[in-house]
């Protein structure tokens, strides 16, 4: 065995009752890359909070180097060299990107020397490690992939040499995703050591050297990489065997449900996000639009869904007309059989602050059911509540638990459960399963399968490839707006990822 | 990470969080004395003296509270909903229209008890027309209501102005205020209530608005956490895009949310004017909806909170009073910085000393459960 960049000893952490991390020994070897798999709600994000100094350990030894070290806030660990990189970025999104970098580390009162300092520095680091990003771009210009790139700049400027990064290709395209690791591997030639937090197995098996498998705040095992397997990493995360695809029967496709014509989205600066999209929705059929995050996809569930207001075309729910440019009210498209799972569960989906009772009946909350007098029957709302949390496998099992306690699989879940519990027509679903551990993938799956058989029209929206093509039954191509192509899920990933590209320019080659 | 902080016991947040904030603010404000020239514990002790020593100071500290509670739970409601009305001011101030002419019309031959109902009906109509329009600018044309509200304040001033000058004003009198009313008019002082307790109300005017403000806090609650308005107010709230992905109205809940608050701040006007004075003067208001502000801020917009805030504003009104009549060279002006201090370290600062309590009790109870490891091993 190599020399050890990270050990840690008997971790031991405790938030109240829950016990996130149990007396948890890690070795992470210098100039590897280390990745950490578990469940939501496995005790990763804490493990590496204790790690970076956001959370001090109740007990246990965290050694850099070989020199212990007591880390008691963030700082402590940007001195040891150990450097984070968020899955949410910790950027200042009006500021640019060398402002970005110099950021609590300006070094002077007076700018102009650190300015200097850093725009040198981000040329050696550019060289160095094919990092390469306009130091003089604002940050909310840029594509997701270079803030991420940005992220890890902050990290390398700050002298680490171990680099954390959580759930890193979250937010990423195919093709972001691959430019990473391709700087990932740069980074550990160079000698560097990086911790890799995922639930992607794929992931793990193509970039890291080692992996360790966390399970209900516990470090179950760790592997070689050459010399496991994803079937046996699954396993190990879950506790019990796991399908990674779905059993998928025949569809039996029926009447149409939902009919789409000439549609045409504009955001709020006059852009043209929807161009002239047509398509039909039939019962019993999960129609897939795959398409590189922001070409539109977004606009169109919102427009469908009566959030955002179209410029023009038709919109027929059930054979009755949606008023898509004018006033359509969600909460009446609700009423005529339309469920919507949101994109972004955080901002739309869910109110964080609620407790999951509340955040149960949003939507819905004009039910008479949940209705007593003129006041809330909040006995009636907790058992239906309870009811989803039964079905739905929820944990904690705590309808009064405040949602932002829930991690990301659950509060799915949450979302899932109270748009499918209504019976509806017509399920639009925008990215089941972001930030979603594999155990709960497979659940909201299959639960989606289940809605198709049972003769709902569904409507997915993914950036996951994948998933387009496990549930689909037909898939639709958006890019730049338009619909460019319709396959079978059986098409080939090089077919669909041209014509996600925009088949006649790549997009890569734009960076 | 989501959450900078750890999450603390109940009795932590909301008992000594407050707690330590509201001792810093005196122990600054005892500075201040000191710095003046006089004693901090004599002023102190004419402070708790003044609003607590005798029935009668108990009853002004709770005739001012009533007034604050009102002030106070108008600022919660609008919070509620993500709105933040700075116009409960201008709001009270116009709603005095409202009791005025209930008094003035039924005080001659109607008992208290039939006048009161009609003169809330009154403050709540006009304190609801009044933040109207800003909830109306804003549902419709995006004014800020921060902007309008204040606004609203100077025009409400001149409106009352010119009410009491031209409108209301008997003829031949020399003082802006309406005709005193008749015993229809005024409000029943709540002897009995102090009596329970073996007190006199003496000359205090503590009277049974207070028991209107108590039941305006339980309708609070109720409203805020157990309607379905109170449900679309909070989403709006917390997530104006979660609320137009629920299908709320975001235009109708602003407006219907200000009518409550202005009717809510509307309500103040009766406690002063039934209450004290039996007619309505200029300026009755004396900055009460402002200090509303600061009550919601300190009890965190629920009324549990808002109750206690609104009887420690009280005493800082009464006790303050008491030391600029005991203390000549201690003003009025002193007590308005009190009560900065205490709006400063209890609203604005309110996360100060946070870190360093929460460092200490999970120290504390860090130690406490490792004590019982042990004995239990």
């Amino acid at each position: 065995m190599g020399e050890l960049a990270i050990e840690l000893k008997g971790i031991d952490k405790s938030f109240g009752l829950v016990h996130a991390n149990k007396d948890i020994n890690l070795k992470v070897r210098k100039g590897t890359i280390h990745g950490i798999i578990g469940e939501n709600g496995a005790g990763k994000s804490t493990l590496m909070s204790i790690l970076y100094g956001f959370y001090q350990a109740d007990r246990g030894e965290i050694l850099v180097d070989g020199r212990a070290i007591d880390i008691r806030d963030p700082n402590t660990a940007i001195t040891a060299g150990i450097g984070m990189v968020h899955q949410h970025f910790m950027l200042v999104e009006n500021f640019t990107v060398l402002e970005n970098v110099m950021l609590g580390a300006e070094e002077s009162w007076i700018l102009n020397a650190g300015i200097s300092k850093a725009r040198a520095e981000l040329k050696r680091l550019e060289r160095e490690y094919a990092l390469d990003v306009n130091p003089d771009a604002v940050i909310e210009e840029l594509p997701v992939g270079l803030q991420q790139r940005v992220e890890i700049l902050k990290a390398l400027y700050r002298k680490a040499d171990i680099l954390i990064l959580d759930e890193p290709t979250g937010v990423l395209t195919p093709a972001e995703a691959d430019h990473l690791f391709r700087i990932l591997e740069q980074l550990k030639a160079q000698g560097k050591t990086i911790i890799l937090i995922t639930h992607k197995l794929r992931e793990i098996m193509a970039i890291t050297d080692e992996v360790s498998v966390m399970r209900r705040g516990e470090m179950v095992a760790t592997r070689e990489t050459a010399k496991t397997s994803v079937e046996e990493l699954a396993e190990l995360m879950v506790g019990r065997r796991v399908l990674l695809r779905v059993e998928k029967g025949e569809a039996h496709p029926g009447d149409v449900k939902l009919s789409v014509k000439n549609l045409t989205v504009r955001d709020s600066r006059g852009v043209t996000m929807v161009d002239d999209v047509s398509f039909e929705l039939r019962a019993g059929e999960i129609v897939g639009i795959a398409g590189v995050a922001g070409n539109g996809q977004s606009e169109l569930l919102e427009a469908i869904s009566g959030i955002r207001r179209a410029v023009s075309g038709n919109v027929h729910l059930g054979g009755e007309a949606i008023d898509v440019t004018g006033h359509a009210d969600p909460a009446e498209l609700r009423r005529r059989g339309l469920a919507h799972v949101p994109e972004d569960r955080h901002h739309v989906g869910l109110v964080l602050k609620f407790e999951e009772s509340e955040n149960a009946i949003l939507g819905y909350h004009d039910d008479p059911k949940y209705r007593k007098g003129f006041v809330l029957d909040i006995d009636a709302i907790r058992a239906d509540a309870e009811a989803n949390i039964q079905k739905y496998d929820i944990r904690p099992p705590n309808a009064r638990l405040k949602t932002a306690n829930f991690s990301g699989g659950n509060q799915q879940k949450i979302v899932l459960a109270r748009e499918m519990e209504r019976d509806p027509d017509v399920l639009i679903i925008g990215q089941p399963t972001r930030g979603v551990d594999v155990g709960a993938i497979e659940f909201i799956h299959k639960r989606i399968i289940e809605m198709r058989d049972q003769g709902k029209a569904v409507l997915l929206v993914s950036v996951e490839l994948d998933e387009i093509r496990a549930l689909s039954d037909r898939i639709l191509v958006m890019f730049a707006g338009r619909v460019v192509g319709e396959r079978k899920p059986d098409a080939s990933e090089g077919d669909l990822g041209l014509l996600m590209a925009g088949v006649e320019g790549p997009k890569e080659a734009a960076e | 990470m989501s959450t900078p902080y750890a999450k603390l016991p109940g009795w932590v947040e909301y008992g000594l969080i407050p707690l330590v904030n509201l001792v810093v603010a005196f122990a600054v404000a005892g500075l201040v004395v000191l710095l003046v020239g006089e004693s901090p514990l004599e002023a102190a002790y004419h402070m708790v003296n003044g609003a607590f020593g005798r029935g009668e100071y108990i009853g002004f500290t709770l005739y001012y509270a009533t007034t604050f509670i009102f002030t106070g739970l108008a600022v919660a409601v609008a919070f509620h909903a993500g709105l933040f009305n700075i116009g409960g001011e201008g709001q009270a101030y116009v709603a005095g229209i409202g009791v005025a002419l209930a008094c003035l019309w039924l005080d001659r031959f109607m008992p208290w008890y039939v006048v009161f109902p009609v003169a809330i009906l009154g403050a709540s109509l006009f304190g609801a027309a009044w933040a109207f329009l800003p909830g109306w600018f804003q549902a419709k044309r995006g004014s800020h209501i921060v902007i309008t509200t204040i606004m609203f304040n100077f025009i409400a001033a001149s409106l009352m102005n010119y009410m009491l000058n031209r409108v209301l004003k008997p003829l031949g009198s020399m003082s802006l205020e309406t005709r005193t009313f008749e015993a229809g008019g005024q409000l029943p002082r709540l002897d009995w209530l102090m009596s329970i307790f073996g007190l006199s109300v003496g000359t205090a005017p503590f009277n049974v608005t207070f028991l209107l403000a108590l039941a305006a806090s339980f309708g609070v609650w109720v409203l805020i956490w157990r309607t379905k308005l109170g449900y679309e107010m909070r989403t709006m709230g917390h997530s104006p895009s979660a609320a137009r992905y629920a299908g709320i109205k975001e235009a109708r809940i602003i407006v219907i949310t200000m009518m409550i608050s202005g009717a809510l701040a509307g309500m103040m006007a009766l406690n002063p004017i039934m209450g004290e004075t039996y007619r309505m003067q200029l300026d009755f208001v004396q900055g009460a909806g402002f200090v509303g502000i600061a009550v919601a801020l300190m009890g965190r917009s629920h009324p549990a909170g808002i109750i206690p805030a609104a009887i420690l504003f009280g005493v800082l009104y009464q006790g303050g009073a008491e030391i600029a009549f005991e203390m000549p060279s201690i003003s009025r002006d002193m007590i308005v910085i009190i009560q900065g201090l205490v709006i400063l370290f209890a609203g604005a600062l309110e996360h100060m000393f946070r870190p360093a309590i929460t460092r200490a009790v999970l120290a504390f109870s860090g130690r406490g459960r490792t004590q019982a490891a042990v004995k239990g091993a």
